[in-house]
């Protein structure tokens, strides 16, 4: 497949929305995979050209990142959390099931060119599992049989709604929306799932909220200088403001 | 006395089209951007860290005084950039918040760039999750139209663009020297410090990253008050917070509480833990924090609390598992994570995390001798510490932590020749008539 101006011309504007156009090189990676099913030498070439780097400094990009494939990925990219969390909750289940079903093994696709299977990290959505993803819109709350509902909705072509947010798009659609390019499915589905919504049910029913507004406490305790700061953060994880620069200031 | 839940951030997740600006507005909306637009950046920073509000994004450094950090006489711009790569197993609050509510975000954005004088500002989400991206793209759009985003805001002077930008699926990326080389359109390895992000971040100019939570607490700080916020919580943890639980309770979910509640008041909320079963293990931060059990139950969640404790607060990303879980099975699944997610830059990390895997699966089939988990710990304390970033560091503690409370569990792998538990037990669905 041979990109099309029109492509060219959005890569440029991607790049043109950050100060420096390179910023834009993995929204512009969304776009070829949305334009091309996949990243192709050709896609990377492009990208290379557009933003004046060589086509290795970007091979080197989309090769570090898991949501950039270079095999072709079916319509419908479907995830399995088999996480710690999902995996306990049942999500080793759901994919051992996912994979007799659709005879395909992680990261391949089907026959049909439907269906691309892949097991996939936590998604930040725990209190829904096991959590299942397809083309990166939430399925909650799977189990092996609905999942398998799932997959055989998608081969037939059916229309499948995500449980927290609209029906379900094709992948490339939603490469699209992730290059900066919004559909217009924003406003479809609810706000939050039943899960979401857990804490703020029980607060209304016991009458519980937050302080009214003249409500006062002491700011006895907050640190005031860096070096409090940093004794009661938790530098070990070397965030911003570290040890290392405390000393460095001596 | 404060009340057990506090919504704060959660208050309007159930609200009609709570996404929209519409909605958003009609609670009061963007009325503390107006009441920070006549106050000072300076004052705007002073309200902030007097409040004691620390990151929420898990290392709890205190915000205000981050955004203080920003050299002001440096003639370079300065950006803001909110870390939205939420992707700590077990993390799972800024998804929905910026699903239900993403003017929360936007509003705290423009307030925080107008205190630390940023013109340009990165919503860093992660790619995994589409709808949330719609949400927040949305939610810049009414944002501009409304005239709360672009130049001269609410005829204040000042301006301020967002860019909304999609990850690509890289956990590293979380870490937020990664993140920026992201969004500077490179492969997501951490950078030495120093220089520091306050001083040479994004494109080397002064950049602050904030988590999503700590940014969208910024306009109910400014709109109550600092004293309103530090009203909530504990000496050294002030305010509130939205603690996450999930696996074996009766109803997870989401919990916005003042800090130092008690996972036994949580776990009392949210019905008990499983039927019939007891709770065995939980992090209190995500999986790289070190596991606690059930002696924890009533330790404050704080950052000074659980710290005591030995492990951390994180993310208050509370994983609870009951009795039928496999400990082993969790910490090698976990630590399979960690070996898939490095990004390969420091040797301790790169090729220290493929050996943590090979011994851990070697003991959960129940092969080796006793003395390979003191070669794990062994290769633990040669990972520990030893990298740019604390990748390393959160990978080693499920394991340090598992064998400390449950050293006999691993021993029991090895004399029964193999996991003695059922993984069939401990799934969502175990005990209905559902099979799998």
């Amino acid at each position: 497949m041979t990109l099309t101006p029109e492509t060219y011309d959005e890569l440029r504007a991607i790049g043109a929305r950050y100060p420096e156009p390179r910023s834009g090189l993995l929204p512009m990676l969304h776009l070829v995979q949305s334009v091309e099913g996949r990243i192709t030498p050709e896609g990377i070439e492009a990208c290379a050209d557009v933003l004046g780097i060589t086509a290795a400094d970007v091979s080197g990009v989309a090769t570090f990142y898991t949501m950039y494939k270079r095999r072709p990925v079916g319509d419908y990219h479907v995830g399995v959390c088999t996480n710690t969390l999902c995996a306990v909750m049942g999500g080793d289940q759901i994919f051992q099931r996912l994979k007799d079903h659709l005879d395909v093994g992680n990261d391949e696709t089907t026959d049909d060119g439907k269906v691309t299977l892949e097991h996939i990290e936590c998604n930040a959505a725990c209190d829904y599992a096991p959590v299942m993803t397809v083309n990166w819109e939430f399925m909650d709350n799977m189990t092996p049989e609905s999942a398998v509902t799932l997959v055989d909705e998608l081969r037939s072509g059916t229309e499948v709604q995500s449980t927290r947010g609209p029906r379900i798009v094709t992948w490339r659609e939603a490469e699209r929306v992730l290059a900066g390019f919004p559909d217009d499915l924003a406003d479809d589905g609810p706000a939050a799932g039943p899960a979401s919504l857990v804490g703020l049910g029980i607060a209304r029913e016991r009458g519980w909220t937050a302080p009214p507004s003249d409500a006062s406490g002491s700011s006895e305790g907050v640190a005031d200088t860096k070096a409090e700061a940093v004794a009661q953060a938790d530098t070990s994880r070397a965030e911003t403001e570290t040890k290392q620069e405390e000393a460095s200031d001596d | 006395m404060t009340d057990v839940l506090t919504p704060v951030l959660t208050d309007n997740w159930g609200d009609e089209r709570a996404w929209t600006l519409a909605s958003y507005a009609a609670r009061g909306g963007y009325t503390a951007l107006d009441k920070a637009l006549s106050m000072t950046p300076d004052a705007v920073i002073a309200e902030v860290k007097d409040s004691g509000l620390r990151g929420r994004g898990g290392a709890g450094f205190p915000t205000g005084m981050k955004w203080g950090f920003i050299p002001q006489d440096n003639p370079k711009p300065k950006y803001l950039v909110v870390n939205a790569d939420e992707s700590e197993p077990g993390t799972c609050k800024d998804i929905p918040l910026m699903m239900a509510s993403p003017h929360t975000l936007v509003e705290g954005v423009i307030i925080s760039s107008y205190a630390i004088r940023a013109n340009k500002a990165f919503i860093y989400i992660r790619g995994e999750v589409l709808h949330v991206i719609r949400r927040v793209q949305r939610a810049v759009e009414e944002a501009y139209a409304a005239g709360h985003l672009g130049t001269d805001i609410h005829g204040s002077g000042f301006d301020l663009d967002i860019v909304v930008h999609a990850g690509a699926g890289a956990y590293i990326c979380g870490e937020e020297t990664a993140l920026l080389e992201g969004l500077e359109g490179r492969r997501g390895q951490p950078r030495l410090r120093p220089p520091f992000p306050a001083v040479a971040g994004l494109y080397a100019s002064p950049t602050v990253i904030n988590n999503v939570e700590s940014i969208a607490s910024v306009p109910s700080i400014i709109g109550h008050g600092q004293q309103w916020f530090a009203s909530m919580g504990t000496e050294k943890s002030k305010g509130f917070g939205i603690f996450s639980l999930s696996g074996h309770v009766q109803t997870p979910g989401q919990y916005e509480a003042p800090l130092g509640i008690t996972l036994r008041t949580l776990i009392d909320l949210a019905g008990g833990v499983r039927e019939g079963h007891e709770l065995k293990f939980w992090t209190p931060g995500g999986s790289s924090t070190p596991l606690l059990t059930a002696e924890h139950l009533d330790m404050p969640l704080d950052f000074e609390g659980v710290g005591a404790a030995g492990s951390m607060l994180g993310t208050r990303a509370l994983q609870i598992f009951d009795d039928t879980t496999c400990v082993v099975r969790a910490t090698l699944r976990w630590t399979e994570f960690y070996k898939h997610e490095s990004c390969g830059k420091c040797t301790p990390c790169r090729e220290g995390t493929w050996w943590l895997v090979q011994t851990l699966t070697a003991l959960e089939k129940g092969q080796g001798t006793e003395a390979d988990l003191d070669l794990l710990l062994d290769q633990c304390d040669n990972i520990l510490g030893r990298s740019f970033c604390a990748l390393a560091d959160g990978a080693v503690s499920p394991i340090m932590s598992s064998i400390k409370y449950f050293r006999d569990e691993y021993v029991a792998h090895l004399t029964e020749g193999g996991c003695p538990f059922d993984p069939a037990r401990s799934t969502a669905w175990a005990g209905q008539e559902v099979t799998a």
